[in-house]
């Protein structure tokens, strides 16, 4: 690990400065990680009383689950669907930015800002503009015949916790496309222009290869924040439901932890979930790695 | 531009106009229904257009004269998300700060580890780790106060990597001729590295200000004594009334105050906030 050529000898003051941050690591990160991998192994009688330790039965148990199978297919489309409508409606947006040279300060401003909205409140919104009795939406695609419904229709509900979710994370992909597509030199484009290469083509050979570490970054990015920071825009519109439709991973262990009480199975679903984190931590920071090389 | 497309350039503006149409909607509708009477939401269509109620709105929002709905004034939920926003902020930044000084400019035993364990913050965000930690505030005693709000959330990776990158770019020369002009560690710390480290830190101020403000489930698990409740967390409260149609004029001014400061601090500090967000993501 880097440090600098020439460093203060000191015994003791390195360790008063790292205090702060090690004690809040240890008493709130690593203790409770420790703690669910611990009650993972355990399980609790239906009163509370005497608890036992099962093994990795927690585990298998989840597995032999329809619930939590059907939440883990839940995840995986709702990740994907947000990610890919996040990326390719900011990627155009960024594109059509790049055209433009005059206004372009103004356009940013204008779409940077849902970055600062809570994902709860963006959640909020969505749910006003999709409320079956007097939301807009409804009421236009009633016009065209469709009948929305997000309390009682599982596609509907998926729909709009995607297009929430969504359009909170337009903002922060613009701004990493824009600055990828910023990097590709001019003369590139310039050289296959004059070769004959239209626009479309441009884009397909130069533009989109080029931008693939940008895409490939941002898509890491995405799908973190799909499996653990939307919890709050499930929370706030449909709350998982109807019939589990909308039920993420990380609202599930909270939902069987704080509402259903079953803390053996919630800290196996944590255990997994940290196992999931790890895989996509050591992802982004191979990839990193590499892009400072590049 | 490489070549001359009319068309291009039209279709382009065309595309930024309608992304900031679709942007900007769900929030116009919101500002447009807080400026209209309980009654206007009954039934038919939401207003599109706005209404001559929004001065009533906002003003029995604000003090809490919504009796059914809130049992709060949104001021005292304001008050406590600016309190939780500047806490975590410059919480994160001075602990962050400390430990990348210790880790560049020291060399002890186990400063390897001391790396590792605070990486390992990355890896442990707190929605996997709900139960057990909500578990250990509780037996610490700290439900529903200020502390048990922020200090959970105030360990980061990201904060201390970046003051690290920082750090490993300032000249060697600048440590050489503090100290041989007798400046002790923390007088160099405090006289040289903040300074320079300022724009830094103000980046740093601005993502982690929003991070803060927009926490969610951590302060519904920490409070459930009114007097605490912070704004992005009370709208749900709010939302989710028993027996009756949500009162839309009063939620639609709360979302819309509630995203006002930070969306204020992204715009008014654009390019703080879009160095910052470029920085931690290294």
């Amino acid at each position: 690990m880097q440090t600098k050529r020439t460093i203060f000898g000191n015994r003791w003051l390195p360790y008063l400065l790292l205090a702060p941050q090690l004690a809040v690591t240890v008493i709130f990160f690593l203790w409770p990680a420790g703690q669910a991998v611990w009650q993972s192994f355990l399980r609790e009688d239906a009163f509370g009383l005497k608890t036992s330790f099962v093994g990795l039965s927690n585990y298998t148990r989840l597995f032999d689950n329809a619930e939590y199978i059907n939440a883990l297919k839940v995840t995986l489309v709702f990740s994907v669907s947000t990610a890919a409508l996040a990326l390719i409606s900011s990627l155009l947006l960024a594109l059509a930015l790049d055209r433009t040279i005059r206004s372009s300060r103004v356009y940013t401003t204008l779409l940077v800002w849902p970055y600062a909205v809570a994902p709860a409140i963006a959640g909020v919104l969505w749910w006003f503009i999709f409320n079956p009795t007097i939301g807009i939406m409804p009421y236009l695609l009633e016009r065209v015949g469709y009948d929305w419904n997000h309390a009682l229709q599982k596609g509907d509900a998926m729909a709009l916790v995607i297009i929430a979710a969504a359009w909170k994370q337009i903002s922060y992909n613009f701004l990493f496309f824009v600055a990828g597509l910023q990097s590709i030199p001019a003369s590139m484009r310039e050289a296959a222009a004059i070769d004959g290469a239209g626009p479309v083509k441009r884009f397909w050979t130069i533009t989109l290869p080029l931008l693939s570490p940008t895409t490939f970054f941002l898509l890491v990015v995405n799908v973190v924040y799909t499996m653990f920071d939307t919890f709050a825009v499930i929370d706030a519109t449909t709350g998982g439901g109807p019939a589990q439709a909308t039920m993420i991973l990380v609202y599930k262990v909270y939902d069987d932890g704080f509402i259903g009480l079953n803390l053996g199975s919630s800290a196996a679903q944590s255990v997994i979930l940290m196992g999931i984190v790890i895989a996509l931590t050591i992802i982004q920071f191979r990839y990193v790695e590499r892009r400072v090389t590049y | 531009m490489v070549e001359n497309h009319r068309w291009l350039d039209v279709l382009a503006h065309l595309t930024l106009i309608l992304g900031v149409v679709i942007v900007a909607f769900p929030v116009y509708i919101a500002v447009v229904a807080s400026t209209h009477e309980p009654a206007d939401f009954v039934s038919g269509l939401i207003p599109l257009l706005p209404g001559d109620n929004a001065v009533a709105t906002y003003a029995s929002v604000l003090e809490g004269g919504v009796s059914s709905q809130m049992s709060v004034p949104i001021l005292t939920m304001l008050k406590n998300s600016l309190i939780m926003a500047v806490l975590i902020a410059v919480g994160k930044i001075v602990i962050s700060v400390l430990s990348a000084y210790a880790i560049v400019y020291f060399r002890f035993p186990f400063r390897q580890l001391a790396f590792w364990m605070i990486f390992v913050t990355l890896m442990l965000p707190v929605e996997v780790r709900i139960v057990p930690t909500f578990q250990v505030v509780a037996d610490l005693g700290m439900l529903n106060s200020y502390a048990g709000l922020t200090i959970p959330l105030i360990a980061s990776a990201t904060a201390t990597f970046l003051f690290r990158q920082v750090f490993l770019t300032i000249p060697d020369e600048l440590m050489e001729a503090a100290r041989i002009d007798g400046a002790g560690p923390m007088k160099f710390f405090r006289d040289i590295l903040l300074p320079l480290s300022r724009t830094n830190i103000a980046a740093l101020f601005v993502i982690l200000f929003i991070y803060g403000w927009n926490q969610y489930l951590w302060p519904i698990l920490i409070t459930t004594d009114a007097g605490f409740y912070t704004i992005v967390a009370g709208i749900k409260r709010m939302a989710d009334v028993v027996d009756s149609e949500p009162l839309w004029n009063y939620i639609m001014a709360t979302a819309v105050l509630a995203m006002l400061p930070p969306v204020i601090v992204v715009i008014a500090m654009q390019r703080l906030f879009v160095k910052g967000l470029v920085e931690t993501e290294k």
